[in-house]
C-alpha cells in the first residue's frame, strides 16, 4: 500500500492516475473526475454568456459572436463528448452502487470469480453507448453543419 | 451523515440532469439530426429559436430545473474533490461557505436570465 506522509490514504490529485494497479474502472473514475470539471467550467462560463438573451436580441448576438469560429466549435464538441461520457459512465456507476450490478456476494470458493466480471461487460457497454452519442454528435457537429 | 446527504442529493440532482441536459445537447447540437425545438430553421440558436423556445412554460421551468440541478451536482461533486485533497478544518468550512453562496448567486442569475427572457419573448 502506498502512504502519504501525513494524510493516509490520500495521495491528492497524483492518486488520480498514479495509485497502483488499476483496471479499466479506475481509469473510467478518473475520466469520470475530469470531465466532470470540464464540464462545471463550461457550464458556469455557460450561464454568464446565455444570460445575455435576457438582454434582448443585440446582446444576444454579441454573446454568440464572442463564443463563434472554430476553435470554440471544437471545444463545444469536447464538451458534447465529455458529456456524453459522463452521462453514460454515470448510468453505470449509478446501476453499480444502487442495483446491484456489481453481483451478488458470493463464497470464495475456486473457481474464484469477482465482482469484475460482472461489472467489466456493464463498463464496457457505457463506453460504447459514450461512443455511439459521441459519433453521432460529431457527425451532427462536422458534417451536417449542424451546431 | 452530512456527506452521506450531499451524495444523495448529487445522485438525485445527476438523474435529474441526465434527463434535461440529454434533451438540452439533444436540442442544441444534434439539430442536424433531430431538428427538435427550432421552429424558425436555421440554427439553434438564431434568435428567432431562442426566442420561440424562452417563451414556453415548459421550456422556462426546464431550464430552471436544469439550472438547479447541475448547480447541486457540479459543486457537491467539486466540494468532495476539493476536500478530498485534505484541506484544514477552517479552510475546508471556508469551502463550504463559497460554494454554497456561488452556487445560489448563479442560480439567481440563470434564473433572472430565464425568467427576463421569458417576459421577453413573450412580449415580442
Amino acid at each position: 500500500m502506498i502512504e502519504n506522509a501525513g494524510h493516509p490514504n490520500r495521495l491528492g490529485v497524483k492518486g488520480w492516475v498514479v495509485g497502483g494497479r488499476w483496471g479499466l474502472e479506475r481509469y473510467l473514475y478518473t475520466l469520470h473526475r475530469v470531465t466532470g470539471l470540464g464540464l462545471l467550467a463550461y457550464f458556469l462560463l455557460h450561464i454568464f454568456v446565455t444570460s445575455s438573451r435576457a438582454l434582448g436580441r443585440a446582446a444576444w448576438q454579441r454573446s454568440m459572436q464572442a463564443v463563434a469560429g472554430p476553435l470554440f466549435e471544437l471545444g463545444e464538441y469536447l464538451v458534447f463528448a465529455a458529456f456524453a461520457f459522463h452521462a453514460a459512465n454515470g448510468i453505470r456507476l449509478v446501476l453499480v452502487e444502487l442495483f446491484g450490478a456489481v453481483g451478488p456476494a458470493i463464497e470464495p470458493v475456486y473457481p474464484y470469480r469477482t465482482s469484475l466480471d460482472v461489472q467489466r461487460p456493464l463498463a464496457i457497454a457505457a463506453l460504447l453507448l459514450a461512443a455511439v452519442v459521441a459519433v453521432l454528435g460529431g457527425l451532427d457537429f462536422f458534417l451536417l453543419g449542424g451546431e | 451523515m452530512r456527506d452521506q446527504r450531499l451524495w444523495t442529493w448529487q445522485i438525485a440532482a445527476g438523474g435529474l440532469v441526465l434527463l434535461l441536459l440529454g434533451a438540452h445537447m439533444t436540442v442544441m447540437h444534434l439539430d442536424a439530426l433531430v431538428g427538435a425545438f427550432n421552429p424558425a430553421g436555421g440554427r439553434p440558436i438564431d434568435w428567432a429559436n431562442v426566442v420561440a423556445r424562452g417563451r414556453t412554460v415548459t421550456f422556462f421551468v426546464g431550464y430552471v430545473l436544469l439550472l438547479g440541478a447541475a448547480l447541486v451536482h457540479g459543486l457537491i461533486g467539486l466540494r468532495g474533490i476539493l476536500l478530498e485533497l485534505g484541506p484544514p478544518a477552517d479552510l475546508g468550512r471556508a469551502l463550504n461557505g463559497l460554494l454554497l453562496v456561488a452556487g445560489a448567486g448563479l442560480f439567481v442569475l440563470g434564473t433572472w436570465a430565464a425568467w427576463a427572457s421569458f417576459l421577453l419573448s413573450r412580449g415580442s
